[in-house]
């Protein structure tokens, strides 16, 4: 494994060439490197393929119509998850709305001067902790303290504004309600701290250029922060929204397990996720074969999002450079 | 011979204010701090209407603070501080009433790296008539501020792409252009040709000399071939080291001609033939 050296005349120069142990270092992390790499990737498609083949009876037997039932009875082995399709989609989208207005708001704070450095790095964290609590614990905490404290303002809404779809129902505790304001909060430090990347990213010479301009300090973030961060916000939402999809033991607790498709906030829905959860543990024979069908759906839908999302990206990036 | 000795016989020397009768800005500024250090110190400077006054000096000599000054651009630094004036048209700029926000949009600048914003190179120039409301025809305007920039030619064709995606070059003139498009008062350029290549240097250069027909300019430069070709007034900067820190004060000010051939102060005769930079 010895390659050509350049001889000199003096000797006294100290370049040599990388000894054979160098050189194996190098080929070992390089070989391993691609090792990696490739396991990942066959994780992913060794996942898939296992789901799939237990779930091949539920599809063989279900097919589209699976998409398009909102019924989950056992008894009669009839399965749809349509209600399931709906509830993550309506949660996902409402949860990540609260989160991307409070997300980006709290990115712009933190990162455009409003707090003394040290103090912001306080908040930074303190967000970030946020993403620590398990699933779990904030379960409990939508059970004992959100739903209480909805109860009252749901009452109203639904006296006063019963007329509007969001609205239409009364009150029935585990609810889309609670779900989504317990989701928005775990999907918010993913928002906050991507977003918060994108802001710090953007270099000081575009906030001189902006001030420069003439711009008062909110004229400089909405009319050039804001639009200079587009893409990174975006990518924020994308993880959010994968996050938010995803999310299984809080919303099992708080969602209400209901097969039913509303537009109400104050009434049980379901998702897939947290159907996988209930189901689960008392599921067998074709059911269990049904609940495989659902998360094949669920991974669809994920895998979806992202790949979307990172064309959108790649696409406005694209534009930006030529 | 170091920069410690040239920099100490002209501790206590004040610059004579040139009385000048047509002067944009009149800039009498005693001291500038950044926290408890003294950047700058005895500086009165008049920026002659219609003419482009040069800053030249060794690093560190403050022309820069000073230029940054003169729109209130050094704001964006908490810790600053100036102690003196800056008349603007016969007002004080640093005066209690009045709004920095207001002063950037009469003195434009365009600054030492090309910084256009995320946006079409249409937005990018419209950017400041969007900012100040402007109620006519934008095409014409964009067009007009483009050609007065010489880019017009170059990007005429793809005014939708984003501004980044031009070369260096070309993204000073689309800052330059993005400056002008709301005819400010001012222009004040921090070392505009820093970044760029000679050719693309060559090109600002001549748009300067196109533009102080109508515009009044003041550019630092750390060429001093640049102020030469360029302006009409040169100020030299030069560093103070005597009280501690490096404190820049204006040395000397006068016809660009004069300061160059025949310079008064001594500091600035050794820093014009080279003796240090």
């Amino acid at each position: 494994m010895s390659s050509t050296d350049f001889k000199q005349d003096s000797g006294r120069s100290a370049s040599r060439p990388p000894t054979t142990g160098d050189i194996i270092a190098d080929r070992v992390f390089r070989g391993g490197a691609y090792a990696a790499g490739a396991l990942v990737v066959l994780l992913l498609i060794y996942i898939l393929w296992e789901i799939g083949f237990r779930a091949m009876p539920a599809i063989e037997r279900y097919g589209f119509g699976f998409l398009t039932s909102a019924v989950w009875d056992p008894g009669q082995e009839k399965f749809g998850v349509l209600a399931e399709i709906w509830g993550t989609l309506y949660s996902s989208v409402l949860a990540l709305v609260i989160a991307a207005f409070f997300g980006v708001g709290v990115a712009i704070f933190l990162t455009q001067d409003f707090l003394d450095a040290r103090l912001a790095q306080v908040f930074r964290t303190v967000i970030e902790m946020l993403a620590a609590i398990p699933s779990v614990v904030y379960g409990l905490w939508g059970i004992y303290v959100v739903i209480p404290a909805l109860r009252p303002v749901a009452g109203f809404l639904n006296e006063t504004f019963g007329w509007f779809p969001m609205f239409s129902s009364s009150f029935s505790g585990p609810s889309m309600a609670p779900a989504v304001i317990v989701l928005a909060i775990m999907v918010l430090p993913t928002v906050a701290a991507i977003s918060q990347d994108a802001f710090s990213l953007i270099p000081y010479k575009t906030k001189e250029a902006a001030f420069g301009m003439g711009t008062t300090r909110w004229e400089a973030i909405t009319k050039v922060m804001i639009p200079t961060a587009t893409s990174g916000i975006f990518a924020s939402l994308v993880l959010g929204f994968g996050r938010a999809l995803g999310e299984t033991m809080a919303l099992a607790m708080l969602i209400g397990n209901s097969n039913q498709i509303s537009w109400s906030l104050f009434s049980p829905a379901n998702t897939l996720a947290s159907l996988l959860a209930s189901q689960f543990p008392e599921a067998s024979g074709i059911e269990t074969q049904a609940l495989m069908y659902a998360a094949i759906v669920l991974l669809v839908i994920s895998l979806a999002v992202n790949v979307v999302g990172t064309l959108i990206m790649a696409m406005s990036s694209k534009q930006k450079v030529g | 011979m170091s920069v410690l000795d040239i920099a100490r016989p002209a501790t206590d020397y004040v610059a004579p204010q040139k009385t000048v009768a047509a002067a944009a800005i009149d800039a009498r500024i005693s001291e500038i701090h950044y926290g408890k250090f003294l950047a700058v110190r005895d500086t009165n400077i008049a920026i002659e209407k219609n003419k482009i006054t040069g800053f030249i000096g060794p690093s560190g000599c403050g022309k820069s603070t000073v230029l940054r000054s003169l729109n209130r651009m050094n704001d964006l630094i908490p810790s600053f501080r100036l102690e003196g004036q800056v008349q603007f048209l016969g007002q004080d700029i640093y005066a209690r009433n009045i709004d920095p926000v207001v002063v950037r949009r009469h003195i434009g600048m365009v600054f030492q790296q090309p910084n256009p914003f995320s946006m079409s190179i249409f937005e990018n120039v419209a950017f400041g008539l969007r900012l100040n409301r402007y109620k006519g025809d934008y095409k014409q305007r964009v067009e007009y501020a483009l050609r007065r920039a010489g880019l017009w030619d170059e990007v005429k064709d793809k005014l939708k792409e984003n501004g980044l995606a031009l070369s260096g070059g070309q993204q000073q003139r689309l800052c330059i252009a993005r400056a002008i498009a709301t005819e400010p008062t001012v222009l004040l350029m921090d070392e505009p040709c820093s970044a760029l290549d000679p050719i693309a240097t060559r090109i600002i250069e001549e748009l300067m000399l196109d533009l102080k027909k109508d515009y009044t300019v003041a550019i630092v430069t750390h060429n001093m071939q640049q102020a030469m070709r360029v302006a009409d007034t040169t100020a030299f900067f030069s560093v103070d080291i005597s009280r501690g820190g490096r404190t820049g004060f204006l040395c000397e000010a006068g016809d660009t001609e004069q300061i160059f051939h025949d310079p008064k102060q001594d500091l600035t005769k050794r820093y014009i033939s080279g003796e240090f930079s």
